[in-house]
C-alpha cells in the first residue's frame, strides 16, 4: 500500500472526513471537513467515495512526498500546486508516481484546500470518524514528518478536472430564522441584513466573527438567554453586539441569542470565506432553503457528469490554471510563462 | 397527572434546516430538565424514523432530521402525539443513571475565588462548602465542551451571577459556579463563573472506550478532600471517585 509523506505543512492542517455524529448530547461538535462539497468533489474526481478521510490544509499547502504511486485529487480553496516543479491544475485528479514531490503553495482566494488521495488515508476511527476535531483533542493536527498511509485503491483514472463552483471569495448567505430572530427588533434585523460584513483576520474551524456592523445587533436581555444548543451555521450575537459565525468546530451550547442560521447549502462558501472578504446575509422561507438544499444534493449526485478530461496542451493548460485561480496572474502564473 | 404550569407548555420549533427543537420551559426548572431528559430518552428507546440525532440540553431536546425526506409539518405532529402521550414534566427519570462521587478541593491556591463566591451567596467559606457538598446535583445537560456538565440546582443563596470580566483560564477539572448551577471543566478555558473548587476529573478521554465519565441525567456528590489529599487523588487512575448505579 502506497503512502504520503509530509516534508512541510501548513499550520492546522488536519485529517477530516463527514465529522462524528451520534456525540452532541455529549458536548462533542460533528466536526468533520470544512467544505463538504469539497469532500464531493474530491471523491468525484477519484470516482469513490465522499466518506473517505482527506487532507484539509487551511491558507496553505505544504511539501509532500508520495512513497509508491498515488492518485490525489486537489479541491477546496484554489492553491498553486506543483509535482516535480511542473504546475498542475487544481480540482483535478493526478498521478504521483512513487517518489514524486507535491508542492503546494498558499491559496489564492477561499481558504481551505483538500488533498484527496485514491483509497482515502487508512487510518483508525476513533468514535465513528477519521476526522481531528482540534478544539476537543480528538486526533492532532498534523506536522512536519508525518506519514500517512492510503487505502487500498480500486481506482484507475486520473487527469480529470471538474469546473469549480464558486464559493472562495465570500458573497451573500441565504439564511432561515434561528430559534431567537424574533427577539431581535425590527430595525436591527433589517440592519443585519443591509450590512456588508467583514471576515475578521481571526478565524478558525470553530467560527469566524464578522466586523463591520457599527454599533452591533445587542438585544435587550440578550444576556439572560438561556443557554441552548448550537449548530454550525448559527450566527451568535455577542455581548457587544457583534455577530459570530458557528462552522464545523463550534461550542454545542451557547447562551447569546441568534440572529439567523446561514442554511447547510451556503456552508462551504461560509467556511471558504477568506479574512476581510465582504459578507452579507438574506433571509430567506423554508421552502426556499429546501429547495436550495435539494438542488445541492441533486448537483453533488451530477458531479460525475461534469467531469471532463484535463488537457495536456501546455498552452490551454495555462487558460486553465488561469480560470480557476480567479484573480489572475500569481508568481506561480508569472513562472509557468517563464518556461 | 399534575397540570403543568402555564409557562410549561412544550413548544415545537424549527432549528435551522434539519433540527427540531422541543423546549419544556423558557426558564431552567427541575420539572422542565426532568421532561429534556426523559423525553430524550424516550426517542432514543423508541428509535423515532426520519431521526439522525436527538440530544437533550437544559429544558429542551433538539433533534436532527433529513428536510427532504421528512417534513417539519409531519415531524411536529408525530412529537406532538408524543408528547401528549404522558406528563414529561412528573416523568420518572430514565433508567441507568449513577450516582459519582467526586473528591474537590475547595478554596486554596488551587481554587482562589471560594471566598469571594461564598460572600456574594451570603455564606462563610465553611458553609459554602457544606452547602454545595451536602446533597447530590443533577447532571442537567452536557455541553459547551465534549463532557462538560452542567450540574443543579444549588440552593437559591447561590443565584449570584456571573463575573461581568472573564478569568482568562481555569484549568482542566476545575469547579466553578453562577446561577445556582456548578461546571466543571473538560479543559482548559476562560469563564466567567467563579471558580471554587478543583477536582482531578477526566471528563472526556478520546482514545477511551468510555470517553465520556458523565451522562445526562446523573448525580454528582462532591466530597471536600485536604490539598494534601487532592495531590494523591490526582495520580490515582479513577481521580478517587467512586460510581454507584442508582435504582
Amino acid at each position: 500500500m502506497s503512502a504520503l509523506h509530509i516534508h512541510r505543512i501548513a499550520p492546522g492542517a488536519s485529517v477530516q472526513d463527514m465529522g462524528r455524529t451520534g456525540y452532541l448530547g455529549f458536548g462533542l461538535s460533528r466536526g468533520g471537513a470544512a467544505d463538504r462539497l469539497a469532500l464531493a468533489e474530491g471523491a468525484a474526481l477519484l470516482q469513490q467515495s465522499p466518506s473517505m478521510a482527506v487532507l484539509e490544509l487551511p491558507g496553505a499547502g505544504g511539501i509532500f512526498e508520495a512513497q509508491g504511486a498515488l492518485r490525489i485529487a486537489l479541491t477546496g480553496a484554489p492553491m498553486m500546486a506543483r509535482i516535480d516543479g511542473t504546475p498542475v491544475a487544481w480540482n483535478a485528479s493526478h498521478l504521483l508516481a512513487k517518489g514524486a514531490r507535491l508542492e503546494i503553495g498558499a491559496a489564492e482566494a477561499g481558504q481551505y484546500g483538500y488533498l484527496h488521495l485514491g483509497g482515502g488515508l487508512d487510518l483508525p476511527t476513533h468514535m465513528g470518524s477519521r476526522s481531528a476535531h482540534l478544539k476537543a483533542g480528538v486526533g492532532r493536527a498534523l506536522s512536519a514528518g508525518d506519514t500517512l498511509q492510503a487505502g487500498k485503491d480500486d481506482g484507475r483514472e486520473t487527469g480529470l478536472y471538474l469546473p469549480p463552483e464558486g464559493r472562495f471569495e465570500g458573497g451573500t448567505l441565504r439564511c432561515v430564522e434561528s430559534l431567537q430572530t424574533a427577539l431581535f427588533d425590527e430595525r436591527a434585523l433589517a440592519r443585519f441584513l443591509g450590512t456588508e460584513f467583514r471576515r475578521d483576520p481571526r478565524a478558525s474551524r470553530m467560527g469566524a466573527k464578522l466586523n463591520g456592523g457599527g454599533a452591533g445587533f445587542s438585544i435587550a436581555g440578550g444576556l439572560n438567554i438561556l443557554s441552548e444548543i448550537t449548530l454550525p451555521g448559527d450566527i451568535q450575537i455577542t455581548g457587544d453586539g457583534t455577530p459570530y459565525l458557528l462552522l464545523a468546530e463550534s461550542q454545542t451550547t451557547g447562551g447569546y441569542p441568534r440572529i439567523a442560521t446561514v442554511i447547510p447549502a451556503d456552508l462551504p462558501k461560509a467556511a471558504q470565506t477568506p479574512a476581510g472578504a465582504p459578507v452579507r446575509f438574506s433571509l430567506i422561507r423554508r421552502g426556499a432553503a429546501l429547495e436550495a438544499e435539494r438542488r445541492m444534493r441533486d448537483d453533488i449526485t451530477r458531479l460525475p457528469e461534469r467531469l471532463r478530461p484535463l488537457v495536456r496542451d501546455p498552452a490551454q493548460m495555462r487558460d486553465l490554471l488561469s480560470y480557476q485561480l480567479i484573480s489572475g496572474v500569481t508568481a506561480g502564473d508569472v513562472r509557468f510563462d517563464e518556461r | 397527572m399534575t397540570t403543568p404550569p402555564e409557562n410549561h407548555t412544550p413548544q415545537i420549533r424549527p432549528a435551522g434546516l434539519d433540527g427540531v427543537l422541543v423546549t419544556f420551559a423558557d426558564a431552567l426548572t427541575e420539572p422542565a430538565n426532568r421532561a429534556a431528559l426523559a423525553f430524550a430518552a424516550e426517542l432514543a428507546r423508541r428509535g423515532l424514523d426520519g431521526i439522525e440525532e436527538a440530544a437533550p440540553s437544559l429544558v429542551s431536546v433538539y433533534l436532527r432530521f433529513d428536510p427532504l425526506h421528512l417534513s417539519f409539518t409531519d415531524l411536529s405532529a408525530r412529537l406532538r402525539g408524543l408528547l401528549q402521550e404522558r406528563d414529561w414534566y412528573a416523568a420518572p427519570m430514565p433508567g441507568g443513571r449513577r450516582l459519582i462521587r467526586v473528591p474537590a478541593v475547595f478554596g486554596t491556591d488551587l481554587a482562589p475565588q471560594l471566598d469571594e463566591a461564598a460572600e456574594a451567596a451570603g455564606f462563610q467559606p465553611d458553609e459554602a462548602i457544606a452547602s454545595i457538598c451536602r446533597s447530590p446535583l443533577r447532571v442537567q445537560t452536557i455541553g459547551f465542551a465534549p463532557g462538560q456538565p452542567y450540574l443543579g440546582l444549588l440552593p437559591k443563596a447561590w443565584d449570584i451571577p456571573r463575573q461581568t470580566d472573564l478569568t482568562r483560564a481555569v484549568p482542566e477539572g476545575a469547579l466553578v459556579v453562577a446561577i445556582r448551577q456548578i461546571t466543571l471543566f473538560s479543559v482548559s478555558s476562560p469563564t466567567g463563573w467563579r471558580h471554587v473548587g478543583q477536582t482531578a476529573l477526566k471528563l472526556f478521554q478520546p482514545n477511551a472506550e468510555e470517553p465520556f465519565l458523565l451522562r445526562p441525567g446523573d448525580e454528582v456528590q462532591f466530597c471536600r478532600v485536604s490539598r494534601e489529599r487532592f495531590e494523591t487523588l490526582r495520580a490515582a487512575p479513577a481521580s478517587g471517585i467512586e460510581i454507584e448505579r442508582l435504582p
